[in-house]
């Protein structure tokens, strides 16, 4: 077993078992932490194929901002977990049913797809071979150039999103004092100051 | 017996070993020093004396200090969650550490020559972040938690505006590789041709946010001693502490070193004629350490909302709006191509 | 090639660059202050696109490799869209300011959410359908939200987004199924891949496709976010929710089905027309027991998607043309009810139960009147104009050979015609209790005076909108 073979069941033992624990861990916070174990596992595994940038890309947002916003969640939120659970465990059969059923479709979808007709033509790279041309730089040219329209559709979905949130949640008070930073900044000292000279033992 | 080295596995595993072992030794060692070093400086602008006690002129303080917190006992707060409460510590210094990967010291002297090194940072310093929450709530304590609490929205808002300014200059290179963007900045004007001046305002916006993103000075806050007692490290004693405190120190070094790779032209010298090489990249490092030790006597400690307000609404629109104008100064090659570097270097 | 591909999508750049421009100028300036002055302006700009689409004709074209196709279906749909968003933006507008929702994001939203829309109905692959498709939910979901102290109306977001969250969830489940078996989420792509008959794994997406899509048509059995959502959102966005996503939806739906199964069309016309069947049946008995007149528009525009769905089932040209002129009226009549609804107060407090209606005639003779014209157009008695939009449908259901159907829908609108006719003996021969106020709402009452009287004088040519349907319905299929 080489170095790279090794690397591999490494990565991907542990993004199994990860993912296991996630769903048997008593502790809400050592769930989200396993979850980010399972994703930087996941970006091992991306490297190895060569997909360095999607690697990254998967750290930065997933662990970077999108974990650290379930962590403050779970650490903040006065969450009754076990309640939760108690409620959820009611719903188990009908989940694992659905469940069963969704696997089977997807099974039969595969199968007939990996045995349809002209499955080779479909498996077809969209971008040039890593020795050609590095993945950050055919990620760029595909989606600044190729489906430009829905890079800059997906820039307004965010768009409103924002202006979604914001709307939903900003409450403007007016029953408060407000600082004005640039006034603080400009405040001049001869103005805001008077200097006296005191006499000892006069008084003002 | 080259070959065993470059063509089996173990031989490949070992030499692997051994190259981060060269790294992260001298690193270590040369991080005592510096811990000395920004001491004295600090005590020489307050004219202190500083350490002087241990070895010459106090030389072997940091090695007195490292003795003194692993031999201190462990103390485990009543209710804490151990394994997470010694996790993040590690954590916090192992992230600083394998940053370190993808830093060039001269041409071709890095462990990873990855073409996504610029990205491999920026992803590693926003898991810094994870060491604090941990160290945190694990402490299962109010103001280690309030202090964590401040000190990641801190990491996060700052981590913001260190990527955009990046991007500025990844955009000049071409390429998201240190050397590429070391390369792009060599040229027969020596330190004229560096990325200094051509991107001077983000020079000034990365440092700025380099000391927030690192909780240095003035923007310390979650730990400001006078408030907080000492944020998410309350708790913490004896190693623990010493590993917190070491991987705080390394991401300070490092952000260091980004500054000197990104601005000041890494290992090339400053003065056309001259060879470049390793001992270039460490002079530059050590003068930015400098400053940063120079900011941290000379500044008075910033207000929370302050901080916040000139995180999301100076740097980051300042940022943003540098980028674009970047990308437009680049595209055109306006100003003789000193945005468009693509063409000559990288 | 960008330059002419970016001139094909024009129309849409314009109207998000208006956004932003607003929402940066809003927020510089007096803020909540400017939102009337915003309406205005969206309305004029909103106007102005759509005579600009509308004027500008040329043959078909695509940009950007296909994904997005200006056509005369493409038109057609997006000038309906245009204009009936002007017009409720314009009837809602003293609503909003009399309750105190008058926010400059809301004009904005919407705009952003025509976006959507327009790039909804020129969707030339399985992407920009769902771009366009998420755009106008999310703007959607939060215009639904808009009076955020009320339970009702939060709810009434929350509902939308959960179930919207499915939706598009099934939705992408069929759309990676049909990438996976055509190769290609391009429609015409996929058009070719299904040549000859579509294989298992086409179907199956196809499906999930059209299940996700009946979702927001509001097509029952996956309806059952209409009534709340209508209930709790504020009205004027109620009505915009009966209104223009509506035709965007359906505009999608055909799309879809022509533009990349058009042939396979044996594959989705049963599953169409099932729909279509349970939403008229569910739609038309349903709203027998309803008392809040919203609920009733709710269950009133379930059945009237049933019809349009009709239209789609027919599978041919005649089937969509009938459909884009069903829309078409549906729109206008609807304008027409909600610019009523939305003048319904009582001691300056707006009202929704049908029980408010009791007595009107006698006090408000017109307006009264111009209802009674309406709710017979809805439930499509000759010689309305809502009698051509059924007519047309139920021939086109007859010409392709789906005679059952078109006999269900017969007896379908025979129910529903019930409900319609309760409002109007209500407001005839009622007794009055608590009277309504003499509406104020000037801008309401034009919108319901114009809409009645073009349900009385289009009876004459429809003004001309079957030629321009036939006409846009001929681009689609071929």
């Amino acid at each position: 077993m080489g170095v790279v073979d090794f690397t591999f069941y490494l990565f991907s033992l542990t993004t199994v078992l990860a993912g296991l624990f996630v769903v048997v861990a008593r502790n809400p916070v050592h769930s989200v932490l396993w979850l980010i174990l399972a994703f930087l596992s996941t970006a091992g595994l991306f490297v190895l194929i060569g997909a360095e940038f999607v690697a990254m890309l998967l750290i930065i947002v997933y662990v970077g901002a999108v974990a650290v916003l379930f962590l403050f969640v779970v650490m903040m939120l006065d969450v009754d977990f076990a309640e939760l659970k108690a409620e959820m465990a009611k719903y188990v059969p009908l989940a694992g049913l659905i469940g069963v059923v969704i696997l089977i479709q997807l099974s039969m979808a595969f199968g007939s797809w990996q045995f349809s007709e002209g499955f080779d033509g479909r498996l077809g790279n969209p971008t040039p071979a890593l020795s050609e041309m590095h993945n950050t730089e055919a990620l760029g040219a595909i989606l600044y150039d190729r489906y430009f329209l829905l890079f800059q559709l997906a820039g307004l979905i965010l768009l409103v999103a924002m202006i979604g949130a914001i709307v939903l949640t900003l409450r403007h008070r007016t029953d408060i004092k407000r600082q004005n930073v640039l006034a603080q900044m400009y405040r001049d000292p001869a103005k805001a100051m008077e200097l006296k000279d005191v006499k000892p033992g006069q008084g003002l | 017996m080259v070959e065993f080295f470059t063509t089996t596995g173990l031989g490949i595993t070992l030499l692997t070993v051994g190259q981060i072992l060269l790294l992260v030794v001298p690193l270590l060692v040369a991080l005592a020093f510096l811990m000395y070093a920004d001491r004295k400086i600090w005590a020489a602008v307050q004219m202190r004396r500083g350490p002087n006690i241990v070895g010459a002129f106090g030389l072997l303080q940091s090695f007195a200090d490292f003795l003194k917190y692993i031999l201190k006992e462990v103390v485990f707060p009543a209710g804490a969650d151990r394994a997470v409460f010694l996790l993040a510590p590690m954590v916090s210094l192992v992230m600083a550490l394998i940053a370190w990967a993808v830093i060039p010291f001269d041409d071709g002297w890095v462990l990873a020559d990855l073409n996504v090194a610029v990205l491999y940072v920026m992803a590693i310093s926003s898991l810094e972040v994870y060491g604090v929450i941990m160290g945190g709530w694990a402490s299962n304590s109010k103001y280690p938690f309030l202090g964590s609490l401040r000190s990641a929205a801190q990491m996060i808002s700052y981590e913001v505006s260190l990527g955009l300014i990046v991007i500025g200059i990844v955009i000049s290179t071409g390429s998201l590789n240190f050397g590429a963007i070391v390369a792009a900045q060599d040229g027969n004007l020596g330190l004229l041709n560096w990325y200094w001046l051509p991107h001077f305002p983000m020079l000034i916006l990365f440092f700025i946010s380099a000391l927030a993103e690192t909780n240095r000075p003035p923007f310390d806050l979650p730990e400001a001693e006078s408030e907080l007692v000492a944020g998410y490290q309350v708790e913490y004693s004896s190693t623990p502490f010493l590993l917190f405190m070491i991987g705080e120190l390394v991401a300070v070094v490092l952000m260091c070193a980004l500054v000197a790779l990104l601005f000041f032209g890494g290992w090339l010298s400053p003065i056309p004629g001259l060879p470049d090489g390793i001992w270039w990249m460490s002079i530059k490092i050590l003068l930015v350490f400098f400053v940063f030790s120079m900011v941290k006597a000379i500044t008075p400690r910033y207000r929370y909302d302050q901080l916040m307000r000139i995180g999301w609404k100076v740097f980051l629109p300042l940022s943003l709006g540098w980028v674009v104008l970047v990308s437009f100064a680049a595209k055109f090659e306006l100003f003789g191509g000193a945005y468009a570097r693509w063409m000559v270097g990288g | 090639m960008l330059a002419s591909d970016l001139s094909i999508l024009l129309p849409e750049i314009i109207l998000a660059v208006f956004a932003m421009l607003g929402l940066i100028t809003a927020v510089y300036t007096s803020k909540d202050g400017l939102a009337p002055v915003l309406v205005w302006l969206t309305v004029a700009v909103f106007v102005g696109v759509a005579a600009m689409i509308g004027l500008s004709g040329g043959p078909t074209q695509s940009a950007f490799g296909g994904m997005f196709i200006d056509d005369g279906f493409s038109r057609f749909a997006k000038v309906v869209i245009l204009l009936s968003a002007a017009a409720i933006l314009l009837v809602g507008q003293e609503f909003m300011v009399r309750d105190d929702l008058m926010r400059f994001e809301y004009p904005m939203l919407i705009t952003l959410a025509a976006v959507g829309m327009m790039v909804m109905v020129s969707a030339g692959d399985l992407m920009t359908l769902y771009m366009g498709l998420e755009l106008q939910s999310l703007s959607l979901y939060v215009v639904a939200a808009l009076r955020r102290d009320s339970a009702r109306s939060t709810e009434a977001g929350l509902k939308y987004f959960v179930l919207g969250a499915l939706s598009s969830g099934l939705l992408l489940y069929g759309a990676s199924l049909t990438y996976g078996f055509a190769g290609t989420t391009l429609f015409s792509g996929i058009f070719e891949a299904a040549e000859g008959g579509a294989s298992l794994g086409l179907v199956f997406g196809l499906v999930f496709m059209i299940a996700g899509l009946a979702f927001k048509v509001s097509a029952a059995p996956f309806h059952m976010w209409t009534p709340d959502v209508y209930e709790g959102s504020p009205t004027p966005v109620t009505a915009f929710f009966a209104t223009a996503p509506k035709v965007a939806a359906m505009g999608l739906f055909a799309r879809l089905a022509h533009d990349a199964f058009g042939g396979v069309v044996g594959d989705w016309q049963q599953i169409v027309a099932l729909l279509a069947v349970f939403s008229m049946f569910l739609g038309a008995i349903a709203a027998i027991g309803q008392t809040d007149i919203k609920r009733l528009m709710a269950y009133s525009s379930i059945t009237h998607m049933g019809f349009a769905l009709m239209g789609l089932a027919a599978g041919d040209e005649q089937g969509v043309s009938a459909m884009l002129i069903y829309m078409a009226i549906y729109v206008t009549m609807n304008i027409g009810t909600f610019a009523f609804i939305l003048s319904m107060t009582r001691d300056g407090r707006h009202v929704t139960n049908i029980s408010a209606l009791n007595g009107l005639s006698s006090r408000e003779p017109v307006k009264a009147l111009a209802l009674l014209v309406l709710m017979f157009s809805l439930a499509g008695v000759p010689p309305l104009v809502g009698f051509f939009g059924k007519y047309a449908v139920l021939v086109a259901a007859v010409n392709a050979g789906l005679n059952w159907l078109a006999i269900l829908g017969v007896i379908a609108s025979v129910i529903g015609a019930f409900y319609y006719i309760r409002i109007v003996y209500f407001m005839y021969f009622g007794e009055e209790r608590e009277p309504l106020d003499p509406s104020g709402n000037r801008l309401a009452m034009v919108g319901l005076m114009t809409a009645a009287a073009i349900m009385l004088l289009g009876v004459f040519n429809l003004f001309g909108i079957d030629d321009l349907a036939m006409a846009a319905a001929a681009t689609l299929v071929n």
